[in-house]
């Protein structure tokens, strides 16, 4: 057991010292962006598609541009690519000014979301295209497609046409075809989107694993926020064709920076509150809907003013649930507690999700992990209990 | 299975013969052996032969088929372009309009379409003096501007089931503008083009109104031909040319149906 404790340690250190001169490069103030957008903004008459969006995305990296629909995520997706022309501002890719050029002089290549195989043309036919045009000589246009195809284990189709594969053959295909070319930059419109649970699953781990065996730099679209928290290595949230946060997917799920992110990334608790005292890096807010006091620790945030309102979010699995005090469990100091009802209760199997009526009728939902293998219930319904967590768990967010 | 009821299946049954009984008793009174049209006479092929003997009727069956070839293979050119130029222009004001005005063709009485050409031929003549006299090539340009709406409409609709996808996607993986028409847009339109003019085709062999305005002394068409010959009286051996007509025809509407049937029903997106 110790044996291979060690073995694996030596392993991912000898990965992070193989790996990119800086894992992190976005914290590197020296590295050159792979990506750079400046100031883009695209109108359509009145409407705002995308709004002045600044953004840095770097080599190898695997970044999702996440939101909602009309978030302005396909718009930003089609300037990247060329076939929209921005109103303002700049996109520069490998450092050189993309403004201007057409999408077939971008060293970028897309895999749409409909997959827009040539249905005309067999598969070999359609990875082979985009070599074809840059009048690469047959001989090496055979080898690459062959390898391009062996890659995403499609070879044995390559004589098929379109119209008979199946949605993840034609994924597959969509996807050689793009990057057959090895484009500098490889865009995806929602590449999950058309394939059923178990099949995407698989694929996204295929698609990080190709990703870093290719070492090409993904920008991946998607409405889908567990997609991309798998797949990213960080993440843009868009709104409103705004980035509200970028970040990797654990700063932007444990630390959003704002009401809307909180909300929309997973669940939360949110409530309003005002502000109290501030004490050592420490908030303290009230909140009616509580009738009580909360703590919060302030990082990497400008500490909000005494009176000032804000708004707080507790995600649910950070609530710690049980019948007895935690104070009792010894596990009391630097933790919120409430005593509540269990109001509602729902079971998956691997975890469970309460809703707890608060004595001031607030209700908050809890989420626990069923450790212990049992057929009743640790917590029934109507059960009297106290739900307690840690005051770094408080996320302080900025109205 | 479930069980069709009678009175379905007779409806059903009387309309298709309302439609089809006087094609088939045409069909069926071409191989008579009698010179009377109404009475049976046994089976022959004489008037089949007669029909081959006959250089009017031949004479008129080339000119139909010459104009016909023509001019669907013109209309197919300008309609798709009107359907394509319709399709990528994108939102603007009176697009709806302008959309309209080109199907408009399909729902004017062929009358009216054949006056109009009539006198624009003659306004033409008289000013800048062609045509010199109507005959075969005005038949030909009238038969262009109105089979030309029928493309457009069969085009359009293709291109409009179609999306920019597979046209961004091939621009996208290195295709030029021009390449990408010819790569991609013509061999997916093909299907609506080719089923475009056969329509164009049968219509301009069918048409006998409007080429009876804009034709001229010396260019008779087949349909024309028909026409005032049975003004005279039917002729058994206008039975065999209708039959013959007919195969043409329905040949042309079957394949050209066949080829706007999608052929792929597992598309995915």
């Amino acid at each position: 057991m110790k044996k291979h404790d060690k073995s694996l340690m030596t392993a991912t250190a000898q990965a992070s010292n193989q790996g990119a001169v800086h894992p992190e490069p976005w914290l590197n103030p020296d590295a050159r962006p792979m990506v750079e957008i400046r100031g883009l903004t695209k109108r359509y008459g009145d409407t705002v598609a995308v709004n002045r969006a600044d953004l840095k995305i770097y080599k190898g990296e695997l970044f999702s541009i996440l939101g909602a629909s009309g978030s302005g995520k396909s718009t930003l997706l089609r300037l990247l690519a060329g076939f929209e022309a921005p109103s303002e501002g700049s996109i520069l890719i490998d450092g050189v000014d993309m403004t201007a050029v057409p999408p077939y002089e971008r060293p970028v290549n897309i895999m749409f979301q409909s997959y827009a195989l040539f249905p005309h043309m067999t598969v070999e036919q359609n990875v082979a295209y985009g070599l074809k045009k840059e009048r690469v000589p047959g001989a090496q246009i055979r080898q690459r497609v062959g390898d391009i195809l062996e890659t995403v284990k499609m070879g044995h189709l390559a004589k098929r046409k379109p119209g008979t594969l199946s949605g993840g053959e034609s994924q597959r295909v969509a996807l050689a075809r793009a990057l057959v070319k090895q484009p500098k930059l490889l865009l995806l419109d929602e590449p999950l989107a058309a394939l059923d649970k178990k099949l995407r699953e698989h694929t996204q781990f295929e698609l990080m694993n190709l990703q870093d065996e290719l070492g090409i730099t993904f920008v991946v679209v998607t409405h889908d926020q567990e997609e991309a928290m798998i797949l990213s290595t960080r993440i843009a949230v868009m709104n409103h064709g705004r980035f509200e946060q970028i970040g990797t997917p654990s700063e932007i799920y444990e630390y959003p920076k704002n009401r809307f992110i909180a909300d929309f990334i997973g669940k939360a608790n949110l409530l309003q509150a005002e502000v109290t005292a501030v004490k050592n890096g420490i908030v303290t807010a009230f909140s009616e809907e509580l009738g009580a006091e909360l703590d919060a620790c302030a990082v990497g945030q400008q500490v909000p003013a005494m009176g000032s309102r804000v708004w707080i979010a507790v995600r649910p699995e950070k609530i710690f649930i049980s019948k007895e005090s935690p104070a009792e469990q010894g596990s009391g100091g630097g933790r919120t507690v409430f005593r509540g009802t269990v109001e509602g209760l729902g079971y998956f199997g691997n975890l469970s999700i309460y809703r707890v009526e608060l004595a001031s009728g607030k209700i908050l939902q809890v989420s626990a992990q069923n450790r212990v293998r049992t057929a009743r219930k640790t917590v029934e319904w109507d059960d009297q209990v106290f739900i307690s967590w840690d005051i770094r768990s408080t996320i302080l967010l900025e109205v | 299975m479930k069980r069709r009821s009678t009175g379905l299946l007779t409806m059903v049954a009387f309309g298709y013969a309302f439609l089809y009984l006087p094609l088939l008793s045409v069909i069926v009174y071409s191989f008579n052996d009698s010179r009377l049209v109404t009475l049976w006479g046994g089976f022959s092929l004489r008037w089949y032969r007669s029909l081959l003997d006959n250089e009017n009727i031949l004479a008129a069956a080339l000119l139909s088929l010459q104009i016909a070839l023509v001019s669907a293979t013109v209309a197919t050119v300008f309609g798709t372009l009107v359907a394509l130029s319709l399709n990528r222009l994108g939102r603007f004001k009176g697009r709806t309009l302008l959309t309209g005005m080109v199907t408009s063709p399909l729902v004017m009485p062929e009358i009216i379409t054949g006056i109009s050409l009539l006198f624009l031929f003659i306004t033409l003549s008289e000013w800048i003096g062609w045509p010199g006299s109507r005959g075969a090539v005005t038949i030909t340009i009238a038969h262009i501007t109105f089979s030309m709406a029928y493309v457009t409409v069969v085009v359009r609709s293709r291109l409009s089931g179609m999306g920019q996808s597979l046209e961004e996607a091939a621009m996208d993986l290195g295709g030029r503008p021009l390449a990408v028409f010819f790569d991609i847009t013509i061999p997916a339109i093909a299907p609506a083009m080719i089923s475009g003019w056969l329509l164009a085709f049968t219509l301009s062999l069918d048409d006998v109104v409007i080429a009876s305005f804009v034709s001229g002394p010396g260019a008779t068409t087949l349909p024309m031909l028909i026409f005032s010959k049975v003004r005279l009286g039917v002729t058994p051996d206008i039975n065999a040319l209708a039959t013959v007509i007919i195969l043409l025809v329905s040949a042309g509407v079957i394949t050209a149906a066949m080829l706007t049937q999608p052929k792929d029903k597992s598309r995915a997106g």
